[in-house]
């Protein structure tokens, strides 16, 4: 073998190793237990083929889980995206107090989201908490937002997107400031409105950033469950269980890791699945200048 | 620009909306310090003369071990700081300067780690932890970010930027290859370990979910788990000093975030753009 070839694979195998390991090994081992029954004892488990994928079809909290997350993703996703932009327009401007606004609209990305929850736990709490106090002025009554199926999911939503708009606002005030400043002249010369120029301008020349943003997005939909875990462990009555949280509820807490491991190659075919849409169909519709 | 005294009232009615959403982002912390320093009565009742206290965060701090969680957090985030800058230079530098068979494969197969990440294959890393008698340490914690195609992909970015007329220099003078690596590469691509370091650090900080899986004692515990344990089960409802704990927890990043505000949003951008 030439001398480059062994240098090249010495500098590439440590990492090569812990990547396999713990990410492409484990994903196969996923797949394969996937197929058979959880052990048990000391007996090697039997194979069961897709048993455990026909159990999920069977079991109506895989359903809710799968409609929760789908309804977390569409909710959160636009809101912070959107949101985002905004934040980004706003700061990118000459606005009174632009550092102290892109401060503000930054700060909880730095925070964990274990200490997020605990603060918006704080607020959704009946009677003593921020929110029905404010409710409270307007006559509003005693609200469980947690411990109520119509209100538990929609209080994730607002801490998510609480969490992920000021993160996402800084790869748009990236884009924004690359953006060349010529075209904007021309626009204004031409007398083309400022929604016009928004419209036809700005937003293409951002796409690649919403590509960008998107990606992290919808993964952030199906990874990010700490606020589950510590707010509402997927209840009350499975209102806010998504899927990770299902796998980690399964795989930790019944030890039945033969679902666990159906559930997760059904979060990666969904996850495979986003990523084909958005860099396959989405990314070749996308101008990259 | 012609356009915009026109529309003095448009740019008045963006100001407006522009503060308002920044202080609806900002209320939820500025509540949380004002719970954490103030006493437990005053926790749900504004009163601009409320009496100051450090009371809460006394409490907290005496209440559970922060101080050897803190020792654990910042063990683990050195550990897998050290280890990928040193395992993903190695990784980019090959995939960006050295030419092998199965090099664009490889770099493929590498690159499904952005999809597919660790975080989502908990039962099975639990069960390799198991197998290696690792759990319950820092180690484990550690061990399945390790290795990280984000960090590889970024650095290897940076190095195809270096001009190879600098590394045929040093080459010329006699550098070996990790010389050159060293002595060329790594110093040019500073920009990108300071970037890349500071999103590592406070995602590592953060996170929480297989830490709280792999650990299950105080000497191995993150701050973010000891906080969820010790929201959960020691204090009940006593918010003034959960929230107390919880700005204890996040403060080291918050205050390195204010110090140097400047450079985490630079490092978040570079990052960020592909």
């Amino acid at each position: 073998m030439r001398r480059e070839t062994v240098h090249a694979y010495l500098l590439l195998l440590p990492a090569v190793i812990l990547l396999v390991a713990f990410t492409h090994w484990p994903a196969i081992e996923t797949l394969v237990d996937s197929l058979y029954a959880t052990p048990r004892g000391a007996r090697p488990a039997p194979f069961v083929g897709l048993a455990n994928y026909a159990g999920l079809l069977d079991d109506s909290v895989f359903w809710q889980a799968l409609r929760n997350n789908a309804i977390y993703a569409a909710a959160t996703i636009p809101v912070s995206i959107v949101l985002a932009l905004l934040m980004a327009l706003a700061v990118n401007g000459a606005l009174p107090g632009r550092s102290f606004l892109r401060l503000a609209y930054f700060l909880p990305t730095m925070l964990p989201m274990i200490a997020v929850a605990n603060i918006w736990m704080f607020f959704y709490t009946p009677d003593y908490g921020l929110f029905d106090r404010i409710l409270g002025w307007f006559g509003g009554g005693r609200h469980n937002w947690l411990g109520d199926t119509s209100t538990a999911l929609p209080s994730m939503i607002a801490v998510a997107v609480w969490k992920e708009a000021g993160f996402f606002m800084i790869f748009y005030l990236a884009a924004l400031q690359t953006m060349p400043t010529d075209l904007r002249e021309a626009a204004a010369l031409e007398g083309s409105s400022r929604w016009n120029y928004f419209r036809r301008v700005t937003i293409p020349l951002l796409m690649p950033t919403t590509l960008f943003v998107l990606v992290n997005a919808v993964i952030n939909a199906f990874r990010v469950i700490d606020h589950i875990v510590v707010m509402t462990r997927g209840g009350p009555d499975n209102a806010t269980t998504l899927l990770l949280y299902y796998i980690y509820e399964t795989g930790f807490r019944f030890w039945d890791t033969a679902t666990a491991a159906a559930l997760t190659i059904v979060l990666l075919a969904i996850l495979a699945l986003t990523a084909w849409l958005q860099f396959g169909v989405l990314g070749r519709r996308i101008h990259y200048r | 620009m012609i356009v915009v005294d026109q529309h003095w009232f448009g740019r008045a009615l963006e100001t407006v909306g522009a503060w308002m959403l920044g202080i609806l982002w900002l209320l939820p912390l500025l509540y949380a310090v004002w719970t954490a320093f103030h006493p437990a009565a005053y926790a749900t009742r504004f009163d601009l003369f409320a009496p100051l206290t450090l009371d809460n965060l006394t409490a907290a701090w005496r209440a559970a071990p922060f101080s050897r969680y803190l020792l654990n957090t910042v063990m683990l985030v050195t550990l897998i700081l050290a280890a990928q800058f040193v395992l993903c230079t190695m990784a980019a530098f090959a995939f960006a300067r050295l030419s092998f068979p199965g090099r664009d494969l490889l770099f493929g197969v590498v690159l499904l780690q952005l999809m597919v990440m660790p975080d989502v294959l908990l039962v099975e890393n639990y069960r390799t932890l198991v197998q290696l008698h690792l759990v319950d340490t820092i180690l484990a914690i550690a061990l399945p970010y390790l290795g990280s195609a984000f960090g590889i992909f970024l650095l290897r970015q940076t190095f195809m930027t270096i001009p190879q007329q600098l590394d045929d220099a040093a080459r010329m003078e006699g550098c070996g290859l990790l010389a050159r690596l060293w002595r060329v590469y790594v110093p040019l691509a500073k920009p990108t370990y300071i970037a890349y370091g500071l999103v590592l650090v406070s995602y590592h900080w953060n996170n929480f979910l297989w830490p709280l899986i792999i650990t299950n004692s105080v000497t191995t515990r993150p701050l973010t788990v000891g906080l969820s344990v010790f929201a959960t089960t020691d204090q009940g409802i006593d918010w003034s000093i959960v929230t107390a704990a919880t700005l204890m927890t996040s403060a080291p990043l918050l205050v390195a975030f204010l110090l140097f505000q400047r450079q985490f949003v630079q490092s978040f951008m570079r990052a960020g753009i592909r």
